[in-house]
Parts: structure tokens; C-alpha cells; sequence
């Protein structure tokens, strides 16, 4: 009777967790992309799965498709085989219940003001009339310190204000998933640094389930709470490791350099001249997306 | 031996105020009025109306070259007798005609090459064909089809427009980076709303630059074209204006009729032109 209650509470939490808490199903996702001799294949049967408030990371070296993966979930690349599923409905089409932000600095529509940048998702979805729309774009730009340079262009803000601007415009938009891109990695060490903290951050108050990208061992450690690591070309999935328990304070301890070897081993074992010379025969400065 | 360095020691200065020291002070009058570009244009015009001033009075023969006082005597004349600004008026309405309906082509065909493959080739094969190809050329034909009016003109004016601005136009969209191309289809944007809200503004700067060349090339293919064909209905533009002064030799006027061609000219670029992209693109620190 106790083993059996035991079972039952083992169990069945789980797939009710699973009905109600797993935001973003990957499932054996194979991915391909095109160059213009060949056809290549950058994940092949990707399975893992996002929870509700989840920092999920995927992490791997260049060439293992994790932006790919990405993208394919934002719905920009079609899967060639495999399911991806955001609360239960099939992804096939980029929509803006999830946002992606980019590392490049250009992604910020240069003709919008700050404040219109971040209204502009809002009103061309058509989610929020315009008052509304201002009004959330100032909530949002107010949580990311920027109110004060809502009338400025892009141009004239430094690299680190325009990544806060493209991560209050997604917070805005209230994604079901946030879709990060190595958002951080064009820039300065310092900048880059403040912007993790102030990211994770944001998670304390707002919640939000990300999906963060990232070839930085040290990033995926401080930022993630779960991390996925993937295996290069083609991309699979190497191992799951948690790491909720690090963040900007356990830099340097003993923890977290410990499984930032482990993670380091993992991921590089097995990488030998053999692996590098394919890459450089993938020719992957010759990359394009295919849609 | 080894090399030792000599220690020096550490030291602080206590900053004291500076009450006397002026912190900036302005640039002398001059340099602060050559800092202005109009002025600096404005001078080289004047330099340049000295010159022709010189030489025509040099040559003394106002039938071959009228002097600059005499011309500008003929432009305010023609001005003040309403003739020249009447030409003027006949001259742009129909320039504006075609330029809008050329624009007009320009969007919709720029718009089928971004959405598929076979507009795409179409606009290509378009351009290649029909860019090298000087509007004028076709005044003969136009004339043929349209009649002789104010519809052959257009016909012109819209083939001297269409590919310079499509092929600029084009080429300003294949410009947009993928990134902003992601961004917007991120928030659901397809179609005609992808085309308005995200390629033209991002493709602006390409945009205005064809827009600038189209406007050069449909002047002057008007003008031409008004010099070939004269009037129509007894109404002819500016181009029959100097194709006729010169006929019964009234040199002074033709360089009047010319010299409203020059001030038009300067004057879209210089306000028209000029105004736009300073609210638009070096506003938004995309050009310059």
C-alpha cells in the first residue's frame, strides 16, 4: 500500500507537470541547412524539453547547430524530421508568441525611436492598441533602467543599451518563450557581465522562460538553470546538466569550476583533428538559412 | 649586468579652481560663416556669374552670349509677364505626372521581386533591357501610340523613372540585413505590411538615391523631349520655351528658360531632397 502510494506519487506528478508545466517539447529534431554545394546536416534528433520559467541553455562549440536549433524553433528553419511543440501546438511558422533576440546590434529597426522600437512587436501583431502598447513599452523600458532614452534612435546608444532595448522589447511582447541568440556575446567583457546580472534579474521579477543560447561555458553556468549540451556536427545531444545553483556570485568557487570542467570534458573529449578538419571542410562562412 | 630601473617616487597634485581660465571660447566671425554650406554656395555661384559676366562682355556679342545681367533682366521679365512661370507650371505637371506614376510602377514591381522568383527575374530582365535604353528614344514611338500630348510625355517619363528607381530600389532591399528581415517576420509580419514596415524604411537611403536619380533623368528627358515635340494644344513647357526663343533668337531668354531649368534643378535637390533625408535617414544615422 505505501510502495504502491509511493509509485503513484512518483509517477504521476510528472506527467502532470508535464501536461501543465512543459512550455516548449523538442522531439527528435533533425535539422539541415543549405550551402550552395550541399545539403548539411546541423542537429540530427534533438530531444529535450523547456518547463515553465525555465533558463534553458544550449550550449556546445561552433558547428553543433544550437543556433539552428534556435531558429527552428523560432519557426524560421522547417524541421527535416522530429516534432517541436510550444504548449501542446506544432511550431511551424515564426509568430510572435515567441521573440527572438539577436546578437547583432542592427536587429533594432534603426528608423524607430527606443520607445517605438519596443512598441513596434506590440502593434504589429496586432496584440495591444496603441495607448496600451506605449504604456507596456514604457513599463518594460522602465524594468531594463532606459526610460530616459525612450526618444533616442538607436544610433546614438552604446552596445550594452541597445541589448537592454531588444530584451525589454521581447520582455513586452510577454512570449510564451524567449528566445535568446548569444544576445551578449558582441559585447565588452564588463558590458557583458552587467547584462547577465541584470537579466537574471529580470527572471527574479517577471518569470519568463528562456531559451538562451550560448557557446560560453561560464555564461551557461551563470545564466541557465538547466543546460543542454550538444555535441558538434552533426549536432546531438551529449548531456543535461543542472546548474540553478550558480550565479554571478559563484564565479570562481570551487563548485562551479568544478562542473565547468566536467561540462568542458564533455563537451571536447572527443574532438580531434579528425573533427576539426571537417569543420573546416563544411566551409561554414558559406552558411545559408534556408526558408 | 642587469638592467634596473630608476626608482621614481609617487606623487599627488592638489587641484586647485580655476577662476581665469576661459573654458571655450567661440571661433573668430569668419570661420564661423565658412562653416556654413550655403554661403560656400552661394559664393561660388556669385564667382561664377562674375565670370560669365567678364566673358560676355569680353566677346560683345549678345546674340551668341548674353551676359548675365541681361539674362537675369530676361528672367524677371519673363517672371513678371507670367510666361515663364506659365511654363514652368506646364512643364511641372506633367513631370510630376509621370514621376508619380513611375514611382508608383517602380513599387510594384520592386514588391513582386522581393515576394517571388519569377517577378525577381522579370525585374531584372526588365531593367537590363530597358535601363540602357534613353527615355527619348522613345518619344518617336510614344507619339505614334499616344498622339501628340500630354500622354506620349508621360509614357517617356515613366520608362526615364521606372528602372533607375527600381533597380536602386531592388538593390536596397536584397541590402537588408537578415537579421531585421527575422525581426520582422518574428512579429508576424508577411507580405505587403513586411514590404512597408520593415524593407522600405530599412532600405531608405537606396530608396532616396533612386528616387534623386529619377527626378534628374525625368527633367531632363522632359526637357528634351519638349524640345523635340513643342507644343501640344498651343500649351508647351519649358522646353518649348527655349526651342522657340532660340528660333526667332531672343538668346537672352533662351538662357532664362535655361537658368529656370538650373533653379528648379537646385532647388528639389537643395530643399526637397535635402529636407527629407535630413528628417529621415541622417536622422536615424543611416547615411551621413
Amino acid at each position: 500500500m505505501n510502495a504502491l502510494l509511493q509509485g503513484h506519487t512518483a509517477s504521476n506528478p510528472q506527467s502532470t507537470a508535464k501536461a501543465f508545466d512543459t512550455v516548449l517539447q523538442v522531439d527528435k529534431v533533425s535539422l539541415e541547412y543549405r550551402t550552395p554545394q550541399r545539403v548539411v546536416r546541423a542537429t540530427h534528433e534533438v530531444s529535450f524539453e523547456v518547463d515553465r520559467a525555465d533558463r534553458f541553455v544550449l550550449l556546445g562549440p561552433s558547428g553543433c547547430g544550437k543556433s539552428t536549433l534556435l531558429k527552428a524553433v523560432a519557426g524560421f528553419i522547417e524541421p527535416v524530421g522530429g516534432s517541436i511543440r510550444l504548449d501542446g501546438a506544432e511550431v511551424r511558422e515564426p509568430g510572435p508568441d515567441r521573440i527572438v533576440v539577436f546578437q547583432e546590434f542592427d536587429q533594432l529597426p534603426a528608423w524607430k525611436t527606443v520607445k517605438q522600437n519596443v512598441m513596434f512587436p506590440l502593434l504589429a501583431s496586432r496584440t495591444l492598441g496603441r495607448r496600451d502598447a506605449e504604456e507596456r513599452a514604457m513599463h518594460y523600458l522602465e524594468k531594463v533602467g532606459l526610460v530616459a532614452f525612450a526618444d533616442a534612435y538607436p544610433h546614438t546608444l552604446s552596445g550594452g543599451m541597445k541589448a537592454r532595448v531588444a530584451i525589454a522589447r521581447a520582455l513586452a511582447m510577454q512570449p510564451k518563450i524567449l528566445l535568446m541568440d548569444e544576445p551578449f556575446a558582441a559585447l565588452d567583457a564588463l558590458t557583458r557581465r552587467k547584462m547577465q546580472e541584470e537579466l537574471l534579474q529580470l527572471w527574479e521579477e517577471v518569470r519568463f522562460t528562456l531559451l538562451f543560447v550560448t557557446h560560453s561555458i561560464e555564461e551557461a553556468l551563470i545564466v541557465g538553470n538547466r543546460i543542454l549540451l550538444l555535441s558538434p556536427h552533426p549536432g546531438r545531444v551529449r548531456a543535461e546538466v543542472g546548474s540553478h545553483q550558480f550565479d554571478l556570485h559563484s564565479l570562481g568557487g570551487a563548485a562551479f569550476q568544478q562542473t565547468a570542467q566536467r561540462i568542458h570534458h564533455l563537451l571536447f573529449e572527443e574532438d580531434s583533428e579528425e573533427g576539426a578538419r571537417a569543420a573546416a571542410e563544411l566551409g561554414f562562412h558559406d552558411i545559408r538559412i534556408a526558408y | 649586468m642587469s638592467l634596473s630601473h630608476a626608482r621614481r617616487d609617487d606623487y599627488e597634485v592638489a587641484l586647485q579652481p580655476l577662476p581665469d581660465l576661459k573654458r571655450e571660447r567661440e571661433l573668430p566671425l569668419l570661420q564661423r560663416l565658412w562653416q556654413q554650406g550655403w554661403l560656400r554656395k552661394t559664393l561660388i555661384l556669385l564667382v561664377l556669374a562674375l565670370i560669365w559676366e567678364l566673358a560676355a562682355r569680353y566677346q560683345g556679342n549678345d546674340l551668341l552670349l548674353p551676359s548675365f545681367v541681361q539674362t537675369a533682366k530676361a528672367f524677371v521679365e519673363g517672371i513678371g509677364s507670367g510666361e515663364l512661370l506659365e511654363k514652368v507650371a506646364i512643364s511641372l505637371s506633367v513631370l510630376i505626372k509621370g514621376y508619380l506614376l513611375g514611382i508608383g510602377l517602380a513599387f510594384l514591381l520592386t514588391t513582386l521581386a522581393v515576394s517571388t522568383q519569377l517577378g525577381r527575374d522579370l525585374l531584372s530582365t526588365l531593367t537590363s533591357m530597358f535601363n540602357p535604353l534613353p527615355a527619348i528614344a522613345l518619344l518617336p514611338l510614344s507619339l505614334l501610340w499616344f498622339g501628340l500630348g500630354e500622354n506620349s510625355l508621360i509614357f517617356v517619363l515613366v520608362h526615364s523613372v521606372l528602372w533607375a528607381l527600381a533597380l536602386n530600389t531592388y538593390a536596397g532591399f536584397l541590402g537588408v540585413s537578415e537579421t531585421q528581415r527575422m525581426a520582422g517576420r518574428n512579429y508576424g509580419l508577411r507580405g505587403l505590411r513586411f514590404v512597408l514596415f520593415i524593407l522600405i524604411p530599412a532600405a531608405l537611403p537606396s530608396i532616396l538615391s533612386g528616387l534623386k536619380i529619377g527626378w534628374a533623368f525625368a527633367w531632363r528627358t522632359l526637357i528634351a523631349a519638349e524640345l523635340v515635340f513643342g507644343a501640344s494644344s498651343g500649351k508647351g513647357g519649358l522646353g518649348w520655351y527655349i526651342f522657340q526663343n532660340r528660333n526667332e533668337i531672343y538668346t537672352d531668354k533662351v538662357f532664362a528658360g535655361l537658368a529656370a531649368v538650373i533653379l528648379i534643378g537646385l532647388l528639389v535637390e537643395n530643399l526637397v531632397f535635402a529636407t527629407v533625408e535630413r528628417v529621415t535617414v541622417k536622422r536615424w544615422g543611416m547615411q551621413r
